[in-house]
Protein backbone atom coordinates (compact mmCIF):
# COMPACT_ATOMS: atom_id res chain seq x y z
CA UNK A 1 0.00 0.00 0.00
CA UNK A 2 3.24 1.97 0.65
CA UNK A 3 4.26 1.75 -2.91
CA UNK A 4 0.40 2.80 -4.28
CA UNK A 5 0.12 5.96 -2.07
CA UNK A 6 4.43 6.98 -2.91
CA UNK A 7 3.00 6.49 -6.84
CA UNK A 8 -0.14 8.86 -6.42
CA UNK A 9 1.98 11.27 -4.33
CA UNK A 10 4.28 11.35 -7.19
CA UNK A 11 1.73 11.57 -9.72
CA UNK A 12 -0.09 14.60 -8.09
CA UNK A 13 3.35 16.72 -7.33
CA UNK A 14 4.34 16.02 -11.47
CA UNK A 15 1.16 16.95 -12.57
CA UNK A 16 1.09 20.40 -10.96
CA UNK A 17 4.54 21.43 -11.67
CA UNK A 18 4.06 20.39 -15.15
CA UNK A 19 0.90 22.46 -14.93
CA UNK A 20 2.57 25.14 -13.76
CA UNK A 21 5.84 24.89 -15.56
CA UNK A 22 3.42 23.87 -19.03
CA UNK A 23 1.29 26.74 -19.47
CA UNK A 24 3.41 29.25 -20.22
CA UNK A 25 5.95 27.52 -22.42
CA UNK A 26 2.85 26.13 -24.19
CA UNK A 27 1.39 29.93 -24.50
CA UNK A 28 4.77 30.95 -25.98
CA UNK A 29 4.58 28.09 -28.43
CA UNK A 30 1.55 27.83 -28.90
CA UNK A 31 1.18 32.02 -30.32
CA UNK A 32 4.81 32.95 -30.83
CA UNK A 33 6.88 32.39 -34.13
CA UNK A 34 10.62 32.90 -34.51
CA UNK A 35 13.50 30.84 -36.47
CA UNK A 36 14.54 28.33 -33.86
CA UNK A 37 10.68 27.28 -32.29
CA UNK A 38 11.53 23.73 -34.36
CA UNK A 39 14.02 23.24 -31.99
CA UNK A 40 12.24 23.38 -28.41
CA UNK A 41 9.41 21.77 -30.15
CA UNK A 42 11.46 18.61 -31.09
CA UNK A 43 12.88 18.71 -27.51
CA UNK A 44 9.84 18.91 -25.66
CA UNK A 45 8.49 16.18 -27.58
CA UNK A 46 12.03 13.69 -26.97
CA UNK A 47 10.58 11.93 -23.91
CA UNK A 48 8.13 10.45 -26.22
CA UNK A 49 10.18 8.54 -28.48
CA UNK A 50 13.70 8.09 -25.80
CA UNK A 51 14.01 4.82 -24.03
CA UNK A 52 13.52 5.43 -20.50
CA UNK A 53 16.39 4.08 -19.95
CA UNK A 54 18.87 6.93 -21.58
CA UNK A 55 16.44 9.89 -19.94
CA UNK A 56 16.99 7.75 -16.72
CA UNK A 57 20.67 7.50 -17.18
CA UNK A 58 21.50 11.67 -18.02
CA UNK A 59 19.19 12.68 -15.52
CA UNK A 60 20.86 10.33 -12.59
CA UNK A 61 24.10 11.27 -13.77
CA UNK A 62 22.80 15.09 -13.61
CA UNK A 63 21.37 14.78 -10.02
CA UNK A 64 24.63 12.42 -8.60
CA UNK A 65 27.26 14.24 -6.37
CA UNK A 66 29.44 15.09 -9.95
CA UNK A 67 26.55 16.18 -11.90
CA UNK A 68 25.18 20.26 -12.17
CA UNK A 69 21.66 19.49 -10.54
CA UNK A 70 23.23 17.55 -7.85
CA UNK A 71 26.07 20.11 -7.03
CA UNK A 72 23.37 22.81 -6.79
CA UNK A 73 21.59 20.51 -4.34
CA UNK A 74 24.02 19.63 -2.01
CA UNK A 75 25.15 23.24 -1.96
CA UNK A 76 21.58 24.21 -0.67
CA UNK A 77 20.57 21.55 0.72
CA UNK A 78 23.57 19.37 1.75
CA UNK A 79 22.09 16.23 -0.01
CA UNK A 80 22.46 14.83 -3.73
CA UNK A 81 18.81 14.49 -5.46
CA UNK A 82 19.53 10.87 -6.69
CA UNK A 83 17.71 7.79 -5.17
CA UNK A 84 15.45 10.42 -3.24
CA UNK A 85 11.89 11.54 -3.88
CA UNK A 86 12.61 14.79 -4.98
CA UNK A 87 14.97 13.31 -7.91
CA UNK A 88 12.25 11.08 -8.74
CA UNK A 89 9.51 14.17 -8.87
CA UNK A 90 12.67 15.72 -11.00
CA UNK A 91 12.68 12.95 -13.26
CA UNK A 92 8.97 12.13 -14.07
CA UNK A 93 8.64 16.09 -14.95
CA UNK A 94 10.93 15.47 -17.65
CA UNK A 95 9.45 12.20 -18.69
CA UNK A 96 6.05 13.17 -18.78
CA UNK A 97 6.37 17.04 -20.32
CA UNK A 98 5.13 16.46 -23.83
CA UNK A 99 1.88 14.27 -22.51
CA UNK A 100 0.98 18.00 -20.72
CA UNK A 101 2.62 20.73 -23.44
CA UNK A 102 1.00 19.08 -26.35
CA UNK A 103 -2.54 19.16 -25.42
CA UNK A 104 -2.28 22.28 -24.10
CA UNK A 105 -0.47 23.55 -27.20
CA UNK A 106 -3.28 22.10 -29.24
CA UNK A 107 -6.08 24.03 -27.39
CA UNK A 108 -4.39 27.16 -27.67
CA UNK A 109 -3.60 26.69 -31.06
CA UNK A 110 -7.76 25.68 -32.05
CA UNK A 111 -8.06 29.06 -30.38
CA UNK A 112 -10.52 31.74 -32.35
CA UNK A 113 -7.60 34.05 -33.00
CA UNK A 114 -10.16 36.76 -33.41
CA UNK A 115 -11.34 36.40 -29.56
CA UNK A 116 -8.00 37.54 -28.81
CA UNK A 117 -7.59 40.29 -30.91
CA UNK A 118 -11.08 41.48 -29.55
CA UNK A 119 -10.13 41.27 -26.15
CA UNK A 120 -7.24 43.79 -27.21
CA UNK A 121 -9.11 45.78 -28.37
CA UNK A 122 -11.43 46.10 -25.66
CA UNK A 123 -8.00 47.74 -23.69
CA UNK A 124 -6.99 43.85 -21.85
CA UNK A 125 -3.20 43.74 -21.15
CA UNK A 126 -1.76 39.91 -22.30
CA UNK A 127 -2.19 37.96 -19.21
CA UNK A 128 -5.83 39.43 -18.96
CA UNK A 129 -6.58 37.58 -21.69
CA UNK A 130 -5.32 34.85 -20.93
CA UNK A 131 -6.56 34.30 -17.34
CA UNK A 132 -10.35 35.73 -18.91
CA UNK A 133 -10.52 34.25 -22.15
CA UNK A 134 -7.98 31.86 -22.73
CA UNK A 135 -8.03 29.69 -19.54
CA UNK A 136 -11.76 29.29 -19.55
CA UNK A 137 -12.13 28.24 -22.83
CA UNK A 138 -9.03 25.91 -22.95
CA UNK A 139 -10.78 24.08 -19.69
CA UNK A 140 -10.83 20.45 -21.72
CA UNK A 141 -7.63 20.66 -22.85
CA UNK A 142 -6.28 21.78 -19.94
CA UNK A 143 -8.01 19.28 -18.05
CA UNK A 144 -6.90 16.31 -20.59
CA UNK A 145 -2.98 17.50 -19.64
CA UNK A 146 -3.39 17.53 -16.21
CA UNK A 147 -4.74 13.50 -16.33
CA UNK A 148 -2.42 12.19 -18.91
CA UNK A 149 0.77 13.29 -17.09
CA UNK A 150 -1.05 12.31 -13.79
CA UNK A 151 -1.61 8.74 -15.80
CA UNK A 152 1.68 8.79 -17.33
CA UNK A 153 3.85 9.36 -13.76
CA UNK A 154 1.34 6.80 -12.13
CA UNK A 155 2.72 4.32 -14.86
CA UNK A 156 6.39 4.95 -15.11
CA UNK A 157 9.03 2.39 -14.71
CA UNK A 158 12.12 2.80 -16.63
CA UNK A 159 13.04 6.48 -15.40
CA UNK A 160 11.91 5.38 -11.57
CA UNK A 161 14.25 2.60 -11.42
CA UNK A 162 17.19 4.49 -13.02
CA UNK A 163 16.66 7.73 -10.78
CA UNK A 164 14.88 6.39 -8.40
CA UNK A 165 16.27 2.48 -7.25
CA UNK A 166 14.03 0.52 -5.39
CA UNK A 167 13.82 2.22 -1.79
CA UNK A 168 10.75 1.07 -0.01
CA UNK A 169 8.86 4.23 1.52
CA UNK A 170 10.78 6.86 -0.64
CA UNK A 171 10.91 5.41 -4.46
CA UNK A 172 9.38 2.41 -4.81
CA UNK A 173 6.33 3.23 -6.72
CA UNK A 174 3.40 0.60 -7.66
CA UNK A 175 4.81 -0.01 -10.66
CA UNK A 176 8.37 -1.25 -8.97
CA UNK A 177 6.22 -2.93 -6.55
CA UNK A 178 4.79 -4.76 -9.52
CA UNK A 179 8.03 -5.62 -10.96
CA UNK A 180 9.69 -6.78 -7.29
CA UNK A 181 6.91 -9.46 -6.40
CA UNK A 182 6.76 -10.79 -10.02
CA UNK A 183 10.78 -11.71 -9.50
CA UNK A 184 10.10 -12.98 -6.28
CA UNK A 185 7.12 -15.11 -7.75
CA UNK A 186 4.55 -13.27 -5.63
CA UNK A 187 2.21 -13.73 -8.33
CA UNK A 188 -0.68 -12.50 -5.82
CA UNK A 189 1.01 -9.74 -4.15
CA UNK A 190 1.67 -8.85 -8.04
CA UNK A 191 -1.75 -9.17 -9.15
CA UNK A 192 -3.35 -7.15 -5.89
CA UNK A 193 -1.23 -4.09 -7.08
CA UNK A 194 -1.97 -4.31 -10.83
CA UNK A 195 -5.49 -4.87 -10.65
CA UNK A 196 -5.55 -1.72 -7.82
CA UNK A 197 -3.50 -0.02 -11.02
CA UNK A 198 -5.34 -0.97 -13.70
CA UNK A 199 -8.48 0.08 -11.81
CA UNK A 200 -7.57 3.57 -10.61
CA UNK A 201 -6.07 4.32 -14.31
CA UNK A 202 -9.48 3.57 -15.84
CA UNK A 203 -11.42 4.95 -13.29
CA UNK A 204 -9.74 8.97 -13.47
CA UNK A 205 -9.39 8.46 -17.12
CA UNK A 206 -13.20 7.64 -17.59
CA UNK A 207 -14.45 10.44 -15.17
CA UNK A 208 -11.76 12.82 -16.95
CA UNK A 209 -13.55 12.11 -20.10
CA UNK A 210 -16.94 12.28 -19.00
CA UNK A 211 -16.26 15.78 -17.30
CA UNK A 212 -14.01 16.63 -20.69
CA UNK A 213 -17.07 15.91 -22.73
CA UNK A 214 -19.89 17.58 -20.62
CA UNK A 215 -17.41 20.77 -20.42
CA UNK A 216 -16.75 20.72 -24.46
CA UNK A 217 -20.48 20.23 -24.76
CA UNK A 218 -21.58 23.11 -23.21
CA UNK A 219 -18.47 25.58 -23.95
CA UNK A 220 -18.21 24.48 -27.99
CA UNK A 221 -21.36 23.41 -29.29
CA UNK A 222 -23.68 25.76 -29.54
CA UNK A 223 -20.44 28.22 -30.55
CA UNK A 224 -19.74 25.82 -33.55
CA UNK A 225 -23.48 25.41 -34.88
CA UNK A 226 -23.88 29.38 -35.12
CA UNK B 1 0.35 34.71 -48.90
CA UNK B 2 -0.11 37.38 -46.16
CA UNK B 3 3.82 38.26 -46.13
CA UNK B 4 3.44 38.94 -50.03
CA UNK B 5 0.48 41.21 -50.35
CA UNK B 6 0.68 44.61 -51.18
CA UNK B 7 -2.16 46.88 -49.93
CA UNK B 8 -1.02 50.70 -50.50
CA UNK B 9 -3.78 53.15 -49.25
CA UNK B 10 -4.12 56.68 -48.40
CA UNK B 11 -7.21 57.56 -46.93
CA UNK B 12 -8.74 60.27 -44.82
CA UNK B 13 -11.67 60.12 -43.00
CA UNK B 14 -14.80 62.11 -41.85
CA UNK B 15 -16.96 61.90 -39.22
CA UNK B 16 -19.93 58.89 -39.92
CA UNK B 17 -19.81 56.43 -41.89
CA UNK B 18 -17.30 55.63 -44.99
CA UNK B 19 -17.76 52.29 -46.85
CA UNK B 20 -15.07 50.22 -47.85
CA UNK B 21 -16.04 48.07 -50.82
CA UNK B 22 -14.47 45.43 -52.95
CA UNK B 23 -13.92 41.97 -54.11
CA UNK B 24 -13.16 39.50 -51.84
CA UNK B 25 -9.23 39.10 -51.53
CA UNK B 26 -9.19 42.99 -52.08
CA UNK B 27 -7.13 43.45 -48.87
CA UNK B 28 -10.23 45.77 -47.27
CA UNK B 29 -10.08 43.13 -43.88
CA UNK B 30 -6.35 43.61 -43.90
CA UNK B 31 -6.26 47.50 -44.38
CA UNK B 32 -8.69 47.58 -40.81
CA UNK B 33 -6.49 44.63 -39.01
CA UNK B 34 -3.46 47.68 -39.88
CA UNK B 35 -5.75 50.30 -38.51
CA UNK B 36 -6.41 48.22 -35.51
CA UNK B 37 -2.57 47.26 -35.05
CA UNK B 38 -3.37 43.52 -35.26
CA UNK B 39 -1.10 43.45 -38.26
CA UNK B 40 1.84 45.80 -38.84
CA UNK B 41 2.84 47.14 -41.75
CA UNK B 42 6.15 47.32 -43.75
CA UNK B 43 6.00 51.45 -43.42
CA UNK B 44 2.73 53.80 -43.09
CA UNK B 45 1.44 56.44 -40.24
CA UNK B 46 -2.06 56.24 -38.74
CA UNK B 47 -3.59 59.36 -36.85
CA UNK B 48 -7.02 59.79 -35.11
CA UNK B 49 -7.76 63.02 -34.10
CA UNK B 50 -4.52 64.39 -34.22
CA UNK B 51 -3.30 61.25 -31.70
CA UNK B 52 -0.22 59.79 -33.75
CA UNK B 53 -0.93 55.68 -33.59
CA UNK B 54 1.49 54.45 -36.14
CA UNK B 55 4.78 55.84 -37.94
CA UNK B 56 6.67 53.23 -38.89
CA UNK B 57 10.11 55.66 -39.33
CA UNK B 58 9.70 57.21 -36.14
CA UNK B 59 9.09 53.84 -34.79
CA UNK B 60 5.93 54.77 -33.34
CA UNK B 61 3.82 52.04 -32.56
CA UNK B 62 0.63 51.87 -29.93
CA UNK B 63 -0.34 48.82 -29.45
CA UNK B 64 -3.86 47.15 -30.18
CA UNK B 65 -5.16 47.45 -26.35
CA UNK B 66 -4.06 51.32 -26.34
CA UNK B 67 -5.63 52.38 -29.39
CA UNK B 68 -8.64 53.10 -28.79
CA UNK B 69 -10.42 51.90 -31.84
CA UNK B 70 -13.75 49.10 -32.13
CA UNK B 71 -13.66 46.48 -34.34
CA UNK B 72 -16.37 44.19 -35.13
CA UNK B 73 -15.11 41.15 -36.97
CA UNK B 74 -16.78 39.28 -39.50
CA UNK B 75 -17.43 36.45 -36.96
CA UNK B 76 -18.04 38.84 -34.18
CA UNK B 77 -15.97 37.18 -31.52
CA UNK B 78 -18.15 37.68 -28.74
CA UNK B 79 -16.57 35.67 -25.72
CA UNK B 80 -18.63 32.58 -25.78
CA UNK B 81 -18.42 31.48 -22.00
CA UNK B 82 -19.38 34.68 -21.03
CA UNK B 83 -22.81 36.03 -19.95
CA UNK B 84 -24.21 39.31 -22.51
CA UNK B 85 -23.64 41.91 -19.72
CA UNK B 86 -20.01 40.29 -18.97
CA UNK B 87 -19.44 40.78 -22.71
CA UNK B 88 -20.54 44.37 -22.90
CA UNK B 89 -18.05 45.06 -19.50
CA UNK B 90 -15.33 43.26 -20.36
CA UNK B 91 -13.75 46.63 -21.97
CA UNK B 92 -14.82 48.63 -18.76
CA UNK B 93 -12.25 47.06 -16.16
CA UNK B 94 -10.93 49.87 -15.59
CA UNK B 95 -13.95 51.68 -14.51
CA UNK B 96 -15.17 52.26 -10.95
CA UNK B 97 -18.25 50.10 -10.51
CA UNK B 98 -21.66 52.22 -10.03
CA UNK B 99 -20.01 54.33 -13.41
CA UNK B 100 -19.30 50.79 -15.12
CA UNK B 101 -22.69 49.83 -14.32
CA UNK B 102 -24.59 52.65 -16.03
CA UNK B 103 -22.17 52.58 -18.97
CA UNK B 104 -23.48 48.82 -19.35
CA UNK B 105 -27.03 49.99 -19.27
CA UNK B 106 -26.71 52.86 -21.36
CA UNK B 107 -25.37 50.38 -24.22
CA UNK B 108 -28.12 47.65 -23.39
CA UNK B 109 -31.01 50.64 -23.83
CA UNK B 110 -29.21 52.07 -27.43
CA UNK B 111 -28.48 48.60 -28.96
CA UNK B 112 -31.95 47.17 -27.27
CA UNK B 113 -30.79 44.51 -25.73
CA UNK B 114 -31.09 44.65 -22.22
CA UNK B 115 -33.22 41.53 -21.55
CA UNK B 116 -30.61 39.40 -23.12
CA UNK B 117 -28.42 40.80 -20.14
CA UNK B 118 -27.89 37.43 -18.49
CA UNK B 119 -27.82 34.62 -21.11
CA UNK B 120 -24.85 33.18 -22.66
CA UNK B 121 -22.95 35.05 -25.73
CA UNK B 122 -23.52 31.87 -27.49
CA UNK B 123 -27.26 31.39 -26.71
CA UNK B 124 -28.81 34.14 -28.62
CA UNK B 125 -29.43 34.68 -32.28
CA UNK B 126 -27.08 35.92 -34.71
CA UNK B 127 -29.02 39.80 -35.07
CA UNK B 128 -28.79 39.63 -30.91
CA UNK B 129 -25.26 38.71 -30.99
CA UNK B 130 -24.34 41.56 -33.72
CA UNK B 131 -26.22 44.20 -31.70
CA UNK B 132 -24.45 42.80 -28.17
CA UNK B 133 -20.82 42.88 -30.37
CA UNK B 134 -21.56 46.72 -31.47
CA UNK B 135 -22.47 47.17 -27.76
CA UNK B 136 -19.30 45.93 -26.66
CA UNK B 137 -17.12 47.20 -28.91
CA UNK B 138 -18.95 50.77 -28.41
CA UNK B 139 -18.81 50.93 -24.54
CA UNK B 140 -15.65 51.94 -24.47
CA UNK B 141 -15.94 55.04 -26.05
CA UNK B 142 -13.61 54.54 -29.24
CA UNK B 143 -12.57 57.19 -31.08
CA UNK B 144 -13.07 54.79 -33.91
CA UNK B 145 -15.34 52.07 -35.21
CA UNK B 146 -14.28 49.39 -37.81
CA UNK B 147 -16.74 46.85 -39.37
CA UNK B 148 -16.06 43.83 -41.53
CA UNK B 149 -19.07 42.55 -43.16
CA UNK B 150 -20.83 42.81 -39.95
CA UNK B 151 -24.07 42.78 -41.31
CA UNK B 152 -23.65 40.39 -44.11
CA UNK B 153 -25.45 36.59 -42.80
CA UNK B 154 -28.63 38.93 -41.44
CA UNK B 155 -31.84 39.59 -43.27
CA UNK B 156 -32.68 43.37 -44.94
CA UNK B 157 -35.19 43.85 -42.05
CA UNK B 158 -32.50 43.83 -39.21
CA UNK B 159 -30.09 44.89 -41.18
CA UNK B 160 -31.70 48.05 -40.93
CA UNK B 161 -33.16 48.19 -38.17
CA UNK B 162 -29.49 47.57 -36.31
CA UNK B 163 -28.02 50.19 -38.83
CA UNK B 164 -30.91 52.65 -37.54
CA UNK B 165 -29.52 52.08 -34.06
CA UNK B 166 -26.18 52.33 -35.19
CA UNK B 167 -26.63 55.65 -36.68
CA UNK B 168 -28.89 56.90 -34.06
CA UNK B 169 -26.04 56.18 -31.19
CA UNK B 170 -23.23 57.84 -33.86
CA UNK B 171 -25.45 61.27 -34.14
CA UNK B 172 -24.33 61.66 -30.40
CA UNK B 173 -20.94 60.22 -30.64
CA UNK B 174 -19.78 61.11 -34.11
CA UNK B 175 -17.20 59.46 -34.52
CA UNK B 176 -15.73 57.84 -37.98
CA UNK B 177 -17.30 54.54 -39.06
CA UNK B 178 -15.17 52.52 -41.44
CA UNK B 179 -18.04 49.61 -42.80
CA UNK B 180 -16.49 47.14 -45.09
CA UNK B 181 -18.42 45.21 -47.32
CA UNK B 182 -18.24 42.98 -50.79
CA UNK B 183 -22.07 43.62 -50.84
CA UNK B 184 -23.20 46.20 -53.68
CA UNK B 185 -27.09 45.82 -52.39
CA UNK B 186 -25.48 46.87 -49.15
CA UNK B 187 -23.76 49.89 -50.33
CA UNK B 188 -26.91 50.69 -51.66
CA UNK B 189 -28.61 50.53 -48.60
CA UNK B 190 -26.11 52.68 -46.31
CA UNK B 191 -25.43 55.12 -49.57
CA UNK B 192 -22.23 57.03 -47.95
CA UNK B 193 -19.24 58.09 -48.95
CA UNK B 194 -17.66 54.51 -50.48
CA UNK B 195 -14.17 53.96 -51.20
CA UNK B 196 -13.63 51.28 -53.78
CA UNK B 197 -10.66 48.69 -53.10
CA UNK B 198 -9.05 46.52 -55.42
CA UNK B 199 -6.26 44.46 -55.20
CA UNK B 200 -4.73 46.40 -51.93
CA UNK B 201 -5.15 49.68 -54.20
CA UNK B 202 -8.38 52.70 -53.80
CA UNK B 203 -9.23 52.83 -57.33
CA UNK B 204 -12.24 55.34 -56.50
CA UNK B 205 -14.09 57.29 -53.89
CA UNK B 206 -17.39 58.86 -53.99
CA UNK B 207 -20.97 58.69 -53.19
CA UNK B 208 -22.31 55.25 -54.29
CA UNK B 209 -23.54 56.36 -57.71
CA UNK B 210 -20.82 58.10 -58.84
CA UNK B 211 -18.30 55.47 -58.26
CA UNK B 212 -20.52 51.97 -59.19
CA UNK B 213 -22.91 52.72 -61.32
CA UNK B 214 -20.48 54.42 -64.17
CA UNK B 215 -17.11 51.77 -63.57
CA UNK B 216 -14.34 53.03 -65.32
CA UNK B 217 -12.45 49.89 -64.58
CA UNK B 218 -13.66 46.46 -65.63
CA UNK B 219 -12.37 44.58 -62.25
CA UNK B 220 -14.56 47.14 -60.81
CA UNK B 221 -17.41 45.96 -62.95
CA UNK B 222 -17.15 42.68 -62.07
CA UNK B 223 -16.90 43.61 -58.18
CA UNK B 224 -20.14 45.70 -58.61
CA UNK B 225 -22.39 43.04 -60.30
CA UNK B 226 -21.78 43.52 -64.20
CA UNK B 227 -22.57 40.02 -65.00
CA UNK B 228 -22.13 40.76 -68.69
CA UNK B 229 -18.39 41.93 -70.03
CA UNK B 230 -17.29 41.86 -73.27
CA UNK B 231 -14.46 42.89 -75.41
CA UNK B 232 -14.48 45.27 -78.42
CA UNK B 233 -13.61 47.95 -80.76
CA UNK B 234 -15.28 51.30 -81.14
CA UNK B 235 -15.93 51.81 -84.68
CA UNK B 236 -17.62 55.05 -84.71
CA UNK B 237 -18.43 58.38 -83.29
CA UNK B 238 -21.56 60.05 -83.46
CA UNK B 239 -21.01 63.18 -81.36
CA UNK B 240 -24.23 65.13 -82.62
CA UNK B 241 -26.51 62.05 -81.05
CA UNK B 242 -23.75 61.68 -78.31
CA UNK B 243 -23.35 58.31 -78.93
CA UNK B 244 -20.11 55.61 -80.22
CA UNK B 245 -20.71 52.09 -81.54
CA UNK B 246 -18.70 49.20 -80.54
CA UNK B 247 -18.31 46.02 -82.15
CA UNK B 248 -17.74 42.98 -79.80
CA UNK B 249 -14.53 40.93 -81.21
CA UNK B 250 -16.42 37.87 -79.96
CA UNK B 251 -20.03 37.47 -81.48
CA UNK B 252 -19.55 40.36 -84.33
CA UNK B 253 -22.57 42.52 -83.39
CA UNK B 254 -22.48 46.32 -82.67
CA UNK B 255 -23.34 48.09 -79.62
CA UNK B 256 -24.62 51.30 -79.26
CA UNK B 257 -23.14 53.13 -76.49
CA UNK B 258 -22.87 56.91 -74.92
CA UNK B 259 -19.60 58.61 -76.00
CA UNK B 260 -16.78 57.44 -74.25
CA UNK B 261 -13.06 58.58 -73.45
CA UNK B 262 -11.88 56.17 -76.17
CA UNK B 263 -11.22 57.13 -79.92
CA UNK B 264 -12.68 55.50 -82.68
CA UNK B 265 -10.81 52.17 -83.05
CA UNK B 266 -9.91 51.82 -79.19
CA UNK B 267 -10.20 48.22 -77.31
CA UNK B 268 -12.78 49.23 -75.16
CA UNK B 269 -14.74 46.73 -72.40
CA UNK B 270 -18.19 46.74 -72.56
CA UNK B 271 -20.28 46.46 -69.51
CA UNK B 272 -23.76 45.37 -69.22
CA UNK B 273 -26.00 44.15 -66.13
CA UNK B 274 -27.90 41.34 -66.71
CA UNK B 275 -30.74 42.82 -64.72
CA UNK B 276 -30.39 45.94 -67.60
CA UNK B 277 -31.25 43.57 -70.49
CA UNK B 278 -35.19 42.88 -71.86
CA UNK B 279 -36.06 40.08 -74.05
CA UNK B 280 -38.90 40.06 -76.24
CA UNK B 281 -40.76 37.10 -78.32
CA UNK B 282 -41.08 38.69 -81.41
CA UNK B 283 -38.83 41.57 -83.04
CA UNK B 284 -40.21 45.03 -81.27
CA UNK B 285 -40.96 48.23 -83.17
CA UNK B 286 -40.73 51.95 -82.06
CA UNK B 287 -38.41 51.78 -79.12
CA UNK B 288 -36.36 54.66 -77.76
CA UNK B 289 -33.81 51.65 -76.96
CA UNK B 290 -30.95 51.74 -79.49
CA UNK B 291 -30.08 47.89 -79.58
CA UNK B 292 -32.27 44.91 -80.34
CA UNK B 293 -29.96 41.96 -81.05
CA UNK B 294 -31.49 38.51 -82.51
CA UNK B 295 -30.73 35.48 -81.05
CA UNK B 296 -31.51 32.08 -79.11
CA UNK B 297 -32.36 30.69 -75.52
CA UNK B 298 -29.56 28.35 -74.85
CA UNK B 299 -29.81 28.34 -71.16
CA UNK B 300 -32.36 29.04 -68.32
CA UNK B 301 -31.86 28.24 -65.01
CA UNK B 302 -34.09 29.30 -61.43
CA UNK B 303 -31.93 30.82 -58.91
CA UNK B 304 -34.34 31.39 -56.18
CA UNK B 305 -37.04 33.88 -57.37
CA UNK B 306 -35.45 34.60 -60.74
CA UNK B 307 -34.41 33.03 -63.93
CA UNK B 308 -31.06 33.94 -65.26
CA UNK B 309 -31.28 32.89 -68.87
CA UNK B 310 -28.08 32.44 -71.35
CA UNK B 311 -28.64 34.28 -75.13
CA UNK B 312 -26.83 33.51 -77.44
CA UNK B 313 -26.44 36.52 -80.95
CA UNK B 314 -27.51 35.01 -83.95
CA UNK B 315 -23.73 36.13 -85.46
CA UNK B 316 -20.52 34.54 -86.04
CA UNK B 317 -19.02 33.40 -82.98
CA UNK B 318 -22.12 34.01 -80.97
CA UNK B 319 -21.83 36.36 -78.21
CA UNK B 320 -23.12 35.14 -75.17
CA UNK B 321 -25.53 37.79 -72.80
CA UNK B 322 -27.00 37.05 -69.48
CA UNK B 323 -30.03 38.33 -68.53
CA UNK B 324 -32.24 38.30 -65.53
CA UNK B 325 -35.86 37.39 -65.74
CA UNK B 326 -38.60 37.25 -63.29
CA UNK B 327 -40.51 34.06 -62.56
CA UNK B 328 -43.98 35.80 -63.81
CA UNK B 329 -41.94 37.33 -67.46
CA UNK B 330 -40.63 33.35 -68.01
CA UNK B 331 -44.42 31.99 -67.74
CA UNK B 332 -46.38 34.75 -69.59
CA UNK B 333 -43.45 34.72 -72.92
CA UNK B 334 -43.29 31.02 -71.96
CA UNK B 335 -39.65 31.28 -72.59
CA UNK B 336 -37.65 27.79 -72.91
CA UNK B 337 -34.45 26.78 -74.18
CA UNK B 338 -34.25 27.07 -77.86
CA UNK B 339 -36.81 29.98 -78.30
CA UNK B 340 -35.70 32.44 -80.55
CA UNK B 341 -35.59 35.98 -78.59
CA UNK B 342 -34.61 39.53 -79.37
CA UNK B 343 -32.24 41.10 -76.68
CA UNK B 344 -33.15 44.72 -76.06
CA UNK B 345 -31.15 47.13 -74.30
CA UNK B 346 -30.78 50.85 -73.88
CA UNK B 347 -27.81 52.94 -74.78
CA UNK B 348 -27.37 54.08 -71.53
CA UNK B 349 -27.22 50.76 -69.75
CA UNK B 350 -24.16 50.07 -71.79
CA UNK B 351 -21.14 50.94 -69.98
CA UNK B 352 -17.74 51.67 -71.67
CA UNK B 353 -14.68 50.72 -69.37
CA UNK B 354 -11.35 51.42 -69.87
CA UNK B 355 -9.46 48.36 -69.73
Amino acid sequence: MDALILSVRLAACVSVILLLIGMPLAYWLAYWNWRGKFLLEAIVALPLVLPPTVLGFYVLIALGPHGPIGKVSEALFHRGLAFTFGGLVFASVLYSFPFTVQPLIASFEAMDRRLLDASALLGASRSRTFVSVILPLSLPGIVTAVVLSFAHTLGEFGVVLMVGGNLPGITRTASIDIYDHVQSMEYAEANRMALVLLIISFVVLSAVYGVNRRIGRRVWASWAAR
Amino acid sequence: MQSSFVLDVALELPLGITIVFGPSGAGKSTLLDCIAGLLKPDTGRIEIGGELLLDVERRIDVPPPKRKIAYVFQNLALFPHMTVEQNVAYGLADMPAPQRASRVKAMFEAFRVEQLAKRKADEISGGEQQRVALARSLATSPQLLLLDEPLTALDEGLKKSIMEDLRRWNAAQNIPILYVTHSRAEVDALGERVIVLDQGKIISTGTPHEVLDAPRRSSLAQASGFENLFSGVVTEFRETDGVMRVRLVRGACEIETPLGHAAAGAAVRLAIRAGDILLATERPYGLSARNVIAGKIISLEQRGTMFVAQVAADTDGAAVFTVHLTLGAKRILELEVNRPVWLVIKTHSCHVLED
